[in-house]
């Protein structure tokens, strides 16, 4: 409760745009944009093909109206602006970083090392030292898990260095 | 007679009978654990019920729903944390009254409400559903366009967002229905010439993404939090003197229930709330609401799993969804080839007929299964985080991949993930995106063919008295927001 006032203070003697409220309604604003430019690119259809509108027109009619809605509720935080909770932790910054890493080491090595690493990863930093706990979720789970996908529904998962052990490729 | 022998069914298959079993039983832990809810959970089941067939993957699904929703109320009571929203109501009272040493009566009369709701919310679901169906052959385009920007509007009076934002949310989820080839014409649309995104963007991955990904991420931020656990001997059924105090209450609210429940996009959250707020103007002791008081639990819990029969009703009869949960189940009826609309009630009444039996047993089940394993179901809250989100992590990339089996849906997921983060730190529910998603194809579908209809003339809709009631309403759905608000805080 205190860090959300002290937030709140913090914010009202920000520069407006500083404050969160600006930050997430430009960024809403300023994708919304650049979808609204792309969707000048989309093909345009003979009228006798193109089905009461053409295919550009009903994103560029949600795009306007979402920019609209955007600017509608910046206007309505300058008088009541947001509560917004306190500082992100680091652990949030690590788990968002065990999103990078599982993507890239799912891509260029393999999908299951990718889920071990990223269990064994968000399980350290979360406060979990025990050796056995984090060998039951980034070796035990997944390995339960792979053999339930790949046996029960018959899923076949992308080639690695460790899934082409298991299919013998 | 026919349909009734028809809806016990469920009861005579023992394989069945085992999915009901097995749904209860995994709806009551996702209900259970702060964060997860029966939305997350079928979801999460949804590539599982691809091995079984049609009937038993949505009777899987729904019992999961209905077990799901009552299964927050263990939490609310026990830990003063809703394991699902539609239970936010219910800690309202039933932590006090937990803390007063009465918990096994809390959890008692959550437990006979939320059934005593769901049942309630079935038969209605039985004589009304087939009832809108028939109506619903009535319905042209035009009427299933206004119909469907009905149910956008609604949108803007679930949860306790502000109303815009939550429109600004739906926006957003049918922006993301427009991705891929245009369905009517072909021409790519946000595909950026990336070949996986012709094919538009899937359902689960997104659902997935905003429910379980997005709350990892919240999770670590909540590391330091620490429960305060009430102790549990037993659950108690309510006494004589609970039931002549409630048994109006119950039965209000189970009706207040089913009706949200009907009208689409809304769903047991908003339900509770206003089950509750009704509990408390009605009472002789409203100022017992708050500190403990059995009608306030009652409120909550009667009518928020009323909600799950009601949501049902335009999800069957309509393909509109009446709450996110009830789109999941929407897309298990689209994989699994049923289309959903008034031809399903003609052609397969024994497939609707077992829904609504399997849906009646699962509120008898999870009364079972709540009342003598509600102690050990609250253990579950034992399982710490650090051991607990990475499991779910794992089993979340398995599941999404394996429907399509493609990578990109994981990378997806994931970044959904982050989007439902901000969105929720910043006071937009993600509910709204997974109904505009939903819904998306049949806005823009039914838009485009009634102006063909009306060759281009956009007037033309207003001739229409089905079309221009859904407008009217959607109007009035606009404004509730306002109204609510003003009524809130007086009652609060």
């Amino acid at each position: 409760m205190n860090n959300v006032q002290n937030k709140k203070r913090a914010n009202k003697s920000l520069p407006f745009f500083f404050k969160d409220e600006f930050k997430v309604s430009f960024i809403i604003i300023f994708i919304s944009t650049i979808l609204l430019i792309t969707t000048f690119t989309f093909d345009i259809v003979p009228p006798i093909l193109n089905r009461g509108i053409q295919p550009a027109t009903f994103p560029k009619g949600l795009l306007i109206l979402i920019i609209g809605l955007t600017l509608i509720i910046y206007y309505l935080s300058i008088k009541k602006p947001w509560k917004v909770e306190k500082k992100l932790p680091k652990t949030f910054f690590l788990t968002l970083l065990s999103f990078l890493i599982f993507v890239i080491v799912s891509k260029t090595l393999d999908f299951f090392l990718a889920i071990s690493l990223l269990s064994i990863f968000v399980s350290y930093y979360w406060g979990e030292r025990r050796i056995l706990y984090l060998i039951l979720v980034s070796v035990i789970f997944p390995i339960i898990v792979f053999i339930f996908f790949e046996t029960i529904l018959g899923l076949r998962f992308p080639p690695g260095i460790i899934t082409n052990i298991y299919y013998q490729v | 007679m026919e349909n009734l022998l028809l809806m016990m069914a469920p009861l005579f298959s023992s394989k069945l009978l085992l999915v009901l079993f097995f749904g209860t039983l995994f709806g009551l832990i996702l209900g259970v654990l702060p964060g997860l809810g029966p939305t997350t959970g079928g979801a999460l089941i949804l590539p599982f019920t691809m091995t079984l067939d049609p009937l038993s993957a949505i009777v899987l699904l729904t019992s999961i729903y209905c077990a799901g929703t009552y299964g927050g109320a263990i939490t609310a009571i026990l830990i003063n944390t809703p394991g699902t929203p539609a239970a936010a109501a219910t800690c309202l009272d039933g932590y006090p009254l937990a803390q007063k040493g009465e918990a096994g009566r809390a959890l008692g009369m959550a437990t006979v409400s939320s059934t005593v709701g769901g049942i309630f919310s079935v038969i209605i679901l039985v004589f009304f559903a087939p009832l809108l169906a028939k109506l619903a052959y009535e319905f042209g385009q035009p009427e299933y366009f206004a119909l469907a920007i009905f149910g956008l509007t609604m949108l803007a009076s679930i949860g306790d967002g502000s109303p815009i934002k939550n429109l600004i949310a739906g926006a957003f989820g049918i922006l993301i229905s427009t991705i891929g080839k245009d369905f009517m014409t072909s021409i790519d649309r946000f595909t950026y010439g990336i070949n996986e995104l012709s094919e538009g963007i899937g359902f689960i991955p997104v659902v997935v993404g905003l429910f379980a990904i997005s709350e990892m991420l919240t999770q670590s931020t909540l590391l330091n939090q620490v429960f305060k656990r009430v102790a549990l001997k037993a659950v108690k059924l309510p006494s004589l003197n609970d039931y002549k105090l409630t048994w109006k209450t119950i039965l209000r609210s189970s009706g207040i229930g089913s009706f949200i429940g009907v009208l689409p996009a809304e769903g047991g959250t908003v339900a509770s709330l206003i089950g509750y707020s009704e509990a408390k103007r009605f009472s002789k002791k409203p100022e017992d609401f708050g500190k403990g008081s059995i009608e306030g639990i009652a409120g909550a819990e009667a009518a928020n799993n009323a909600a799950t029969g009601g949501a049902m009703v335009p999800t069957l009869a309509l393909g509109i969804p009446g709450s996110a949960t009830t789109a999941v189940i929407l897309t298990g009826l689209i994989i699994h080839g049923v289309r959903p609309g008034p031809d399903l009630f003609r052609e397969q009444p024994e497939f609707l007929y077992g829904i609504f039996g399997a849906m009646l047993i699962a509120n008898v089940l999870f009364f079972i299964f709540g009342f003598f394993g509600a102690k050990i179901f609250a253990r579950i809250t034992l399982v710490p985080n650090k051991i607990l989100w990475p499991m779910i992590f794992a089993v979340s990339v398995c599941g999404t991949y394996s429907l399509s089996q493609s990578i990109i849906d994981v990378w997806i997921m994931l970044l959904f993930g982050v989007i439902g983060f901000f969105m929720r730190r910043y006071g937009f529910s993600v509910v709204p995106v997974i109904i505009g998603l939903i819904l998306g194809e049949l806005v823009e579908g039914t838009l485009r063919q009634s102006l063909v209809i009306f060759d281009g003339n956009w007037l033309m809709f207003l001739t229409r008295p089905i079309a221009l009631t859904f407008f009217i309403l959607s109007l009035i759905a606009l404004a509730f927001p306002l109204l609510r608000s003003k009524k809130r805080k007086k009652i609060l």
